[in-house]
């Protein structure tokens, strides 16, 4: 641009040719939006089953977004005490919470409604599971890896926040089950050191249940959360967007590009397809399967219990560690310490979800990796890590089972103590043999691998030998198994620096260097490198020579 | 199919047949291989009558919606083998409503699958990090804003902006004072006093020791709870009142909290669990345990309330009581300790 008459001058146009360039031309004479649409419209997305997960989260929110705005037209969050009076006759003349008689009257009095409501509590269910898988997936193909970390932490906040957003519309409806949950919520905060019994009584206006709560919680669940959760999403798909998606390794793929297919019209018909998916299916569940049939557990009161209670899924492995935890107490200078509360409901949490969020940290540190990575690793490539993973998922799962514990106990008709001694020991017990195991899988078929490309796959074809030997005659793997397993990068641990530098004098510094370098060496240890192209080329020859003589011998049998 | 030449010269970025970033091998794409209906004009006409079907039912059901909408009554109930009974107008709507979302979702990615193109394309990434150029530039940008704002020089106008900015979230939190009362001492104190009436929990009558049988439970509240409740319009006070009532053999009593704290084996105990708050409810006459349904913490009655399993560090508060002229049972006095989960302050 040469002159300034140029550059506010707009470049001359030529005229649309179609009615959608019409549009265009207006919104790009507005915007300049030309180039951007452009990337936009030809952007390449990879394809792999493990990628609509993240889908499923999004699209079970929007779900939950239109489920939820269609409730709030007809849910009144107020805890003022009326006689119910509706359409459902075993609760008919009962005292209960506006909450709970306009939740009944959802279900009962307006058509769709329940079906509304249905289609809310299992879109939340099908959320928080799409979002744990999602984060599953992404862990252990390594996709939290440079340059993604940022994401990793987003994606971290939002599974906390789906865990609160899913804990506060299930306390709604103000039923027996729901009012049960934020008691347990309510005695948990009391048990909170120096702040607690204030932070209790600011929510809840008072003492439990109180009357305030309810509409609290109203504009947490409607506005507070699903505003945070809705722009932690947008972050965190424009930056999916930004940085390009993530791809497993094949033939034509590198670090470097991206293979897959056009956003338009591929993914505008596969993705906005699934939602439809999604949707219906859930739809569809809530049609068919009764959730939460709050009718059937009474108004909340405070003296009042169903036995058996049991929370939303993705609860349960906070009600199992708190079912776990010894009743430990202490009372020190005056004031009560809750180690059976804090333990299970905010310390195990706290650590589980901040080495969480650091996982990309720890693991670059460990491993001293600091390259880029947009190729993902198959999880038995990343032996140490898969480990972990899988450590931590058992750890997880059996809180989830501990929490249902009554139910485990009265289904075999065991003793509840012996259960619960039973997994206070196993959770220590089987996430250290869970690693132990999954590391040796890994192991094996990483070896396994290795057989493939060296000796190629069994064919199943058994060959007896004029010798009297049987031979299985193997055929090389084809190009794109190839590609698959050939794409591991080899990985060097850390060496182990020296505690005393060249005069001999010790080094105060080397101590945190060679911790390192021993938790790098532990994180490779055992580890399996991919076959050389000397080694494949050897392997290759005698796979062909045997397959020759092989050959040969057949065309003899078949002479005789 | 590549979109730009890669500096390479290799259409995958690679460079010896190796990976220019992680070295692994890189090789070649596999040919395309066409599906039936990009050589068969026949199968193309059926996958485009699949998805045209599919659609077309879609609108079916949303006019099938529309009539179960209006024509299935709200409040037929019809069963189905192993789903069970369900509200006829509730399966209806959602069971078309819920087709018709599906249809439209199936018939797209019947579509793209058997009709749009399936040949994988390949899209260099671009680099997601700066030049040093741009690093320097910026760099420069952000010191002369600095400079020119005299942020660093000023130091009176720092400090006290930063004091400013320190302070203007107190307000915000100060503002919250009144979302709730200080805990003040209601945490430690119920309504339950000298000489008032235990009387059952759903009907407010007047309880007779010789009316619970031995090894019977009742649920119970104070007399003047329901007055109470009309007055505060909450349920807090039978958040912490509420009892029950046991009789056992006085001869299995072990301990009690105080001295004939029982009325001849009938023993009163707080109902909320003292590790979070539930109410306690599953009683073993043979065992005298109760049971919290919640976390499974097990208290023995027998035995002073003690717990004797599960996550409560606190005995369950027993309740003394004794029987007024007419045999009715009266409390001797209020809860000595604190009922219900712990709390910081409560020592």
């Amino acid at each position: 641009m040469s002159t300034t008459e140029e550059s506010i001058q707009a470049p001359a146009h030529a005229a649309p040719t179609t009615k959608g360039g019409a549009v265009g031309y207006y919104i790009d004479d507005r915007l300049a939006s030309a180039s951007f649409t452009k990337r936009l419209v030809d952007k390449v997305f990879p394809d792999h089953w493990s990628f609509m997960l993240g889908e499923v989260a999004l699209y079970s929110f929007i779900i939950l977004l239109l489920s939820g705005t269609y409730l709030t037209l007809f849910f009144n969050p107020s805890m003022t005490e009326v006689i119910y009076n509706g359409s459902y006759v075993p609760l008919k003349g009962v005292k209960m919470s506006e909450a709970y008689s306009s939740t009944l009257a959802i279900s009962f009095d307006v058509r769709g409604g329940l079906l509304m409501r249905q289609i809310h509590h299992w879109a939340a269910l099908f959320f928080t599971a799409a979002v744990s898988v999602h984060l599953l997936r992404v862990f252990f193909t390594g996709a939290f890896r440079k340059p993604r970390e940022i994401n990793w932490v987003i994606g971290t906040l939002l599974l906390v926040l789906a865990l609160l957003e899913g804990f506060s519309g299930y306390s709604l409806p103000d039923d027996l089950l729901s009012g049960t949950g934020l008691r347990i919520a309510q005695g948990i905060m009391q048990a909170i050191p120096l702040v607690g019994t204030y932070v209790a009584m600011f929510l809840f206006g008072g003492e439990f249940p109180g009357t305030d709560i309810m509409p609290r919680l109203y504009s947490i669940h409607i506005l507070l959360i699903p505003g945070i959760l809705l722009a932690l999403i947008t972050v965190h798909l424009i930056m999916v967007f930004y940085q390009k998606h993530t791809q497993f390794p094949g033939p034509g793929r590198t670090e470097s590009n991206v293979v897959g297919f056009r956003l338009f019209p591929i993914y505008m018909a596969k993705a906005g397809g699934f939602f439809f998916v999604v949707f219906g299916i859930t739809v569809l569940i809530a049609a068919l399967v009764t959730i939460n049939p709050v009718w059937l557990y009474g108004p909340y009161t405070p003296s009042q219990v169903t036995a058996g209670s049991q929370p939303d899924w993705y609860i349960g492995w906070l009600d199992g560690a708190v079912r776990l935890m010894p009743n430990l107490e202490s009372n020190w200078f005056g004031y009560t310490f809750s180690w059976n509360i804090l333990v299970p409901a905010l310390v195990i949490p706290g650590i589980m979800f901040t080495a969480l969020g650091l996982y990309p940290w720890i693991e670059a540190w460990a491993t001293g990796d600091k390259r880029e990575h947009h190729l993902l690793d198959r999880p038995r490539n990343a032996p140490t890590r898969t480990a972990l993973g899988v450590m931590s998922l058992s750890f997880y799962m059996i809180l989830v089972i501990s929490g249902g514990n009554d139910i485990i106990a009265s289904a075999f008709n065991l003793s509840i103590n012996q259960i619960t001694w039973g997994f206070r020991f196993l959770l220590f017990i089987i996430p250290p043999l869970a690693f132990v195991l999954t590391k040796r899988i890994c192991l094996g078929l990483q070896r396994r691998d290795n057989d493939k490309l060296l000796h190629g796959y069994e064919t199943g074809r058994i060959l007896r030998l004029p010798s009297g030997e049987f031979i299985e005659i193997h055929e090389p793997i084809g190009e794109a198994e190839k590609a698959k397993l050939l794409a591991k990068a080899d990985v060097v641990p850390m060496e182990l620096p020296s505690a005393v530098d060249e005069n001999g004098v010790r080094n105060p510094k080397a101590a945190k260097s060679i911790a390192r370098a021993k938790l790098s060496q532990w994180f490779y240890s055992d580890v399996i490198p991919t076959p050389t192209d000397e080694e494949m080329r050897a392997a290759a020859e005698h796979a062909a020579h045997e397959l020759h003589e092989a050959e040969a011998h057949m065309k003899q049998i078949s002479n005789h | 199919m590549n979109e730009l030449e890669h500096p390479t010269g290799d259409p995958y970025g690679a460079k010896d047949g190796k990976d220019l970033i992680s070295g692994i091998t890189v090789f070649p794409m596999e040919p395309h291989v066409p599906r039936k209906a990009d050589i068969d004009p026949k199968a193309a006409i059926r996958a485009e009558r699949q998805v045209a079907t599919m659609f077309g039912l879609s609108s079916l059901m949303i006019i099938l919606f529309i009539v179960a909408y209006i024509q299935v009554p709200a409040d037929l109930l019809i069963t189905i083998p192993v789903i069970g009974t369900l509200n006829a107008n509730h399966l209806a709507i959602g069971f078309t409503f819920g087709m018709a979302i599906l249809l439209i979702g199936l018939g797209a990615i019947h579509w793209a699958k058997k009709l749009m193109p399936d040949e994988e394309v390949i899209q260099e990434r671009h680099a997601l990090t700066s030049t040093n150029e741009e690093r320097a530039a910026v760099q420069s940008s952000l010191q002369r804003g600095a400079a020119e704002s005299g942020f660093k020089e000023r130091k009176i106008i720092r400090r006290s902006l930063l004091g400013a900015l320190a302070l203007f979230p107190v307000p915000l939190i100060v503002l919250l004072r009144d979302l709730g009362p200080l805990p003040g001492t209601r945490l430690r104190e119920t309504i339950w006093d000298e000489g008032i009436h235990l009387v059952t929990d759903a009907t407010y009558k007047k309880i007779k020791a010789s009316d619970i049988p031995l090894g019977g439970l009742i649920n119970a509240v104070p007399e003047n709870l329901l007055e109470i409740e009309h007055e505060e319009h909450n349920l807090n006070q039978r958040g912490k009142a509420s009892i029950i009532i046991v009789r056992m053999d006085p001869a299995d009593i072990v301990s009690q909290q105080g001295e004939a704290w029982d009325y001849q084996g009938v023993l009163a105990f707080s109902k909320i669990c003292t590790h979070l708050g539930c109410p306690t409810s599953l009683y073993q006459q043979r065992t005298h345990h109760l049971l919290c349904p919640c976390h499974q913490s097990t208290f023995d009655l027998s035995d002073s309330g003690n717990v004797v399993f599960g996550p409560a560090a606190r005995r369950m508060p027993q309740l003394a009581i004794t029987v007024d002229a007419e045999g009715y049972l009266v409390a001797q006095s209020g809860f000595n300790e604190p009922v219900g989960p712990s709390f910081w302050e409560r020592g």
